[in-house]
């Protein structure tokens, strides 16, 4: 027995993978040559699995600011928020956070899972008790586990669930944390937040939705699934991440809770980590304001995800329950999802591929996400791509 | 409230298809070494008890479960508290 001993089923799976000739996790972004298009391992493609749903990494704007920002502040702040990392930038952020989502106040944390992580380890303790999601991202899983809280599970986007769940709680349920997300990430399904919300209205308790996929995607001003089902009032807090469609790298947490200024000073990996570097903190400002000026690019977003998801439905692929910009497409066995996304590489379409445990079920997943970037021609070739595989799958 | 044996029996009847051929469920079989469930079959295992008895099992239970007992064990634990 060794502290190693756990390792090797992942060691044989890498042996497994290196004798099938492909390192699925190991691929190479050699070169950018536009936010949809690289090479990578040598093999020119669309980028079909980044989540950079505005397409905003090359914004000319966005580049402006963090260059300025490098020249005039420096290429890291080298402290956390706490001693010397709080430049005006964050704080500036902040307050534009707070006012793009009409809340009071938020907070950023230097990525979104610092900022997921946190608050589900902080809100919640000992005592206290978490009622989650299923399919809820591991950020989620890891913070609740840290905080101590009794963790209890709902059935996936079940709110006829959640409400079973929250009815037995009894008293308890003054203490209780419900967390969500608003469009997952795996599968691109929404939260039925309205139905959620009423369930929440029925028996108290406070409602964190985890809105890193749906940010710039959903409702009028683009403030995510809480704002489209028309319920910002009954979430409590929403958190997020500036590493998709705000195309860099951090998170937030906004509420109205004036509570939350307090809790800033409890969260520990808000605490013992460095803010984010100035020239983030620059992109991520002007990438918030874009997205504000742009609304078209959501209409874009949400044509490219349409024909994606027609094309590839109508070869006959098992696609995600919804349209939505993640397109996940259902591959039963490992390996034959292996080989797919081996050939979808050569065939110039780079998508995700995701195995148990990180996807929801047994099966893995060729998860596609859209961008606003994207061309409908380039859209086209994704789905060719897939046709191709497919048709030399079934060739055999 | 249902108790040790009533969970114990309840745990017996859902594992039963798992048990391959010439073992038999006791109190000390391993859900996992001896039953090869993996994680998802153990939350769904849980999902049944849940429904039914009625019952929200926390996440936290489960580092302490290795066997049959220690989930009745923990089950009747939880009802009381
Ligand atoms: C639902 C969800 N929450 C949090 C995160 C963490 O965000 P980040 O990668 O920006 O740290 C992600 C993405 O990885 C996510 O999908």
């Amino acid at each position: 027995m060794s502290l190693f001993d756990k390792f090797q089923p992942i060691i044989d799976i890498q042996a497994e993978l290196q004798a099938l000739g492909v390192m699925p996790f190991g691929a190479i972004t050699e070169k950018l040559l536009s936010s949809t298009e690289a090479i990578v391992d040598g093999h020119k493609v669309i980028l079909a699995g980044t989540n950079n749903y505005l397409g905003l990494t090359f914004e000319p704007e966005c580049l402006e600011a963090a260059k300025q920002a490098i020249d005039e502040l420096g290429t890291g702040t080298t402290g956390s928020r706490m001693a010397n990392g709080t430049f005006a930038g964050h704080v500036a952020l902040e307050n534009e956070l707070a006012e793009f989502f009409d809340r009071r106040h938020a907070i950023v944390f230097s990525t979104g899972y610092a900022a997921t992580m946190g608050m589900g380890s902080t809100l919640a303790g000992p005592g206290d008790v978490i009622v989650l999601d299923a399919d809820s991202h591991a950020s989620i899983y890891d913070g609740v586990r840290l905080g101590g809280a009794d963790v209890i599970r709902f059935r996936h986007n079940d709110p006829a669930d959640l409400d079973k769940r929250l009815r037995r709680l009894g008293d308890r349920i003054e203490n209780t944390l419900i967390i969500v997300e608003g469009i997952y990430s795996m599968m691109g399904d929404q939260a039925p937040l309205a139905e959620i919300a009423e369930v929440k209205r029925k028996y108290g308790g406070l409602l964190l939705v985890d809105e890193a996929h749906s940010l710039g995607m959903l409702g009028a001003h683009g403030r995510g699934v809480a704002e489209a089902a028309g319920v910002e009032d009954d979430v409590d807090f929403i958190v997020g991440t500036f590493s998709k469609s705000l195309g860099a790298i951090g998170g937030y947490c906004v509420s109205n809770h004036d509570q939350l200024n307090a809790i800033r000073f409890a969260i520990r990996s808000y605490i013992f980590t460095a803010s984010p570097s100035p020239s983030v903190i620059a992109s991520t400002r002007a990438a918030l304001r874009l997205m504000q000026e742009r609304p078209y690019l959501r209409d874009q977003l949400w044509a490219n995800a349409q024909r994606l998801y027609d094309g590839l439905q109508a070869l006959g692929l098992q696609v995600s329950p919804q349209v939505s910009p993640v397109v996940a497409v259902t591959i039963k066995d490992r390996n034959q999802a292996i080989d797919w996304w081996n050939r979808l590489l050569q065939l110039g379409a780079y998508v995700n591929l995701v195995m148990p445990p990180a996807s929801p079920g047994d099966d893995s997943l060729l998860r596609c996400s859209v961008s606003a970037a994207h061309s409908a021609e380039q859209i086209d070739r994704i789905i060719d791509a897939f046709a191709s595989v497919q048709g030399s799958a079934q060739a055999l | 409230m249902p108790d040790y044996n009533e969970f114990l029996a309840r745990i017996f009847e859902i594992l039963k298809p798992f048990a391959k051929q010439g073992l038999i469920l006791n109190e000390e079989t391993e859900l996992v070494t001896d039953l090869g469930l993996s994680s998802l079959q153990v939350m769904e295992l849980i999902e049944r008890i849940e429904d039914h008895f009625d019952m929200s099992i926390p996440l936290n239970i489960l580092p302490d479960i290795r066997t049959v007992h220690d989930l009745a064990q923990q089950l009747e634990k939880l009802t009381r508290s």
